[in-house]
């Protein structure tokens, strides 16, 4: 049978992977994906851990990781506002080229 | 049970390793759409169904239609020929190799972790609208408020800054 | 010897089940069922063409097909042989593995879709407690398919029929879903089959309990039907495909089998959400009057499913293609106001069910008519800007 551990590290892995994307790639859309992808990674864990747990019925877990989908959300339509928002600016969503405040 | 899930974990970290290292964005976006989908069938495998279906419902259809958009509306005209991440990309891939190891060491050191699949608890959708209209009321109401925010603010983001009467 | 009737299928599939071993048992239920779902609206989609083609047909005022077979009813068996034998083309600049993928993915959703649906008494495939967010889960994933066809084909028409389809599709998917959160408050079910049985009985002792007939579920109707006709890329809403301005948009460069796959996918989405509409509208699998229980129940699922079709030909051959503006405009301002009011409209049906006096069942509707009634008319006052119907004034460039 899975353990809670199987589910655990394919999130802890999962993360990691956001986390080198997030940190490596140099456009914004990328590096938005990447963070997506930690946020599921969390979701997993919140999922599993709820699962898992000694109080299944209380639902906690379920209702964290539907709430957080719900701020993913949010937060995935502002980020790709600002991203549209920079590209119409400087003309590119490379992220080493936005380096001023002032444009 | 045991190798569907390895079945599945397998899909979701390539897809999720292609989405972060494919050249072609749009590759890159479907790959994720493909991660997102197989994260869902691992929630429908710990029993999360109503979890399972709103992510493939937000996730799916609606942030990786969103982020497909957006990379077709900022087509990088001068991005060509130039190296598609930061010069010392080992750095990064080096803390995300760190901050693995650190959290599979922790998982695997844990006595907790070693926990067998509990009987499947009786979490029907009706439970959790109840709990969401009662407990969860409060934060059910703040995420309204955040997401017609979110919908507010992504709108005068993305509207043309010199817009006057009509639009260009 | 009614119930038999009613319960054969449903028999037989448990009759082959049971020959097979204990452990083999799940996955060949499941292989009868899929296997069924595809039989069955594969046919219906041939038996679809047929009746649009000679429909469309007779409102033009033209024979309509009438060559193969008699009264041109092999039709249908032509043009598969047609589709099938056709030439392939890739397009070279193509990206080939999205390209190919983007027919199946249109398909899969959709096929997947009519598992939740219950088509008769006891008759559905995947019975799961929240059947109505599984519907429009896997409804999602046909705009991914969308794109994925317009922009694996490398051609600008196609990237932007694409870009056009997935529009519209995300504006009426938001008064679709709101149009049936109504019927879920009222029902108390995201459960396709538990939504049935909320609508059983009968009003009087005649006229079913069905959701159509309140006032909140005749305007939850009518507006479902529309956002299902934008949503599933039928005329009056075909802009994504309009073969005269934009050559059918992302399907421009499929051609054979993988278009055959897209026109299947097309009708088979029509089918769906007519009958998801069936059942959170007009009662499911169930019959409209008292006395009526002895035909079967997948009948009356079948025979609604078909009427909803015979609507959908006659408004494609009856209304004219919508521009892309008023398109737009229609599903914002009128589409999704409307269907936020129609929760009023149910909450105000809900909580007036307790009223005994004499007439509170005509001043119900009184109420639910001025609730919904009122907003529509300063709405559509609103969006055709008061000038009515008259002749057009055209604007041309300079």
């Amino acid at each position: 049978m899975t353990t809670l551990q199987s589910y655990l590290i394919l999130s802890a892995l999962l993360f990691s992977i956001g986390l080198a994307g997030a940190l490596t790639r140099r456009n914004a859309i990328l590096v938005l994906i990447g963070i997506e992808l930690m946020l599921n990674a969390a979701n997993l864990n919140f999922i599993a851990f709820w699962r898992y747990g000694p109080h299944p019925e209380a639902l906690t877990g379920v209702m964290f990781a539907l709430f957080s989908i719900g701020v993913a959300a949010a937060e995935a339509a502002v980020g790709l506002a600002l991203i549209i928002a920079i590209y119409r600016h400087y003309k590119t969503a490379n992220l080493d080229k936005v380096t001023t405040l002032k444009g | 049970m045991h190798t569907g899930f390895l079945l599945l974990a397998l899909l979701t970290l390539a897809s999720a390793g292609a989405a972060m290292c494919l050249r072609n964005l749009v590759h890159c976006a479907l790959c994720v759409a493909i991660s997102f989908v197989s994260l869902a069938a691992l929630f429908l495998t710990l029993d999360a169904e109503f979890v399972g279906f709103a992510q493939i419902l937000v996730y799916v259809g609606a942030v990786a239609i969103l982020i497909v958009i957006a990379i077709l509306l900022t087509r990088d005209i001068s991005g060509h020929g130039q190296s598609l991440v930061f010069k010392p990309w080992t750095l990064g891939v080096g803390v995300g190799a760190l901050v693995a190891g650190s959290l599979v060491s922790a998982v695997t050191s844990s006595a907790f972790t070693h926990r067998e699949l509990p009987p499947a608890p009786a979490a029907t959708v009706r439970q959790l609208g109840e709990s969401l209209m009662t407990t969860y009321v409060v934060p059910l109401e703040i995420i309204g408020l955040l997401l017609t925010a979110a919908l507010l603010g992504a709108v005068l983001l993305a509207r043309r800054e010199n817009e006057g009467g009509g639009r260009s | 010897m009614s119930t038999a009737l009613d319960q054969l299928f449903v028999n037989l599939k448990h009759w082959v089940v049971s020959r097979f071993p204990a452990d083999w048992q799940l996955p060949v239920g499941m292989l009868i069922s899929a296997g069924a779902i595809i039989v069955v609206f594969a046919s219906l989609f041939a038996i679809t063409v047929l009746a649009e083609r000679k429909g469309l047909g007779r409102i033009q005022n033209r024979p309509g097909p009438n060559r193969v077979g008699p009264f041109g009813l092999l039709q249908p068996l032509a043009d598969f042989l047609k589709m099938l034998t056709k030439e392939n083309i890739i397009p070279q600049a193509a990206d080939g593995l999205i390209y190919f993928l983007a027919p199946t993915l249109v398909i899969l959703p959709t096929l997947l879709s009519f598992s939740v649906l219950p088509m008769g008494r006891n008759m559905t495939a995947v019975d799961v407690d929240a059947g109505l967010l599984f519907f429009f889960a896997v409804g999602a994933s046909v705009e991914l398919a969308v794109f994925m066809a317009g922009w694996a084909s490398r051609n600008k028409f196609a990237l932007l029929g694409a870009m056009r389809a997935i529009a519209q599709m995300i504006c009426y998917e938001l008064p679709l879903i709101l149009s049936t959160v109504a019927v879920v408050m009222v029902a108390g079910s995201l459960s396709l089959s538990g939504i049935v049985d909320h609508q059983a009985g009968y009003y009087g002792g005649w006229l079913a309990r069905w959701h159509v007939f309140t006032p909140w579920g005749l305007a939850g109707f009518l507006l479902f039907m529309t956002a299902a006709t934008a949503e599933s890329n039928r005329a009056p809403f075909d802009l994504p495909e309009g073969e005269s301005e934009i050559i059918a948009g992302h399907l421009i460069e499929y051609s054979g089998f993988k278009y055959a796959l897209f026109f299947m996918g097309e009708y088979f989405g029509m089918m769906a959400v007519s009958g998801l509409g069936i059942t959170l509208f007009l009662g499911g699998w169930r019959p409209p009057f008292a006395g009526l229980e002895w035909v079967p129940t997948y009948l009356w699922f079948f025979g609604k499913l078909g009427v909803c079709i015979a609507v959908f030909i006659w408004v494609r051959g009856t209304l004219p293609r919508l521009r892309a503006d008023q398109l737009m405009n229609f599903a914002w301002k009128f589409m999704l106001p409307l269907t936020l009011i129609n929760l009023l409209g149910a909450a105000a049906w809900h909580y007036t069910a307790d009223w005994s006096f004499l007439g509170a069942t005509p001043a119900r509707w009184l109420l639910g008519a001025t609730l919904l009634g009122a907003p529509y008319l300063a709405l559509s006052r609103r969006l055709f800007g008061g000038h009515g119907i008259g002749p057009r004034t055209y604007r041309f460039a300079t």
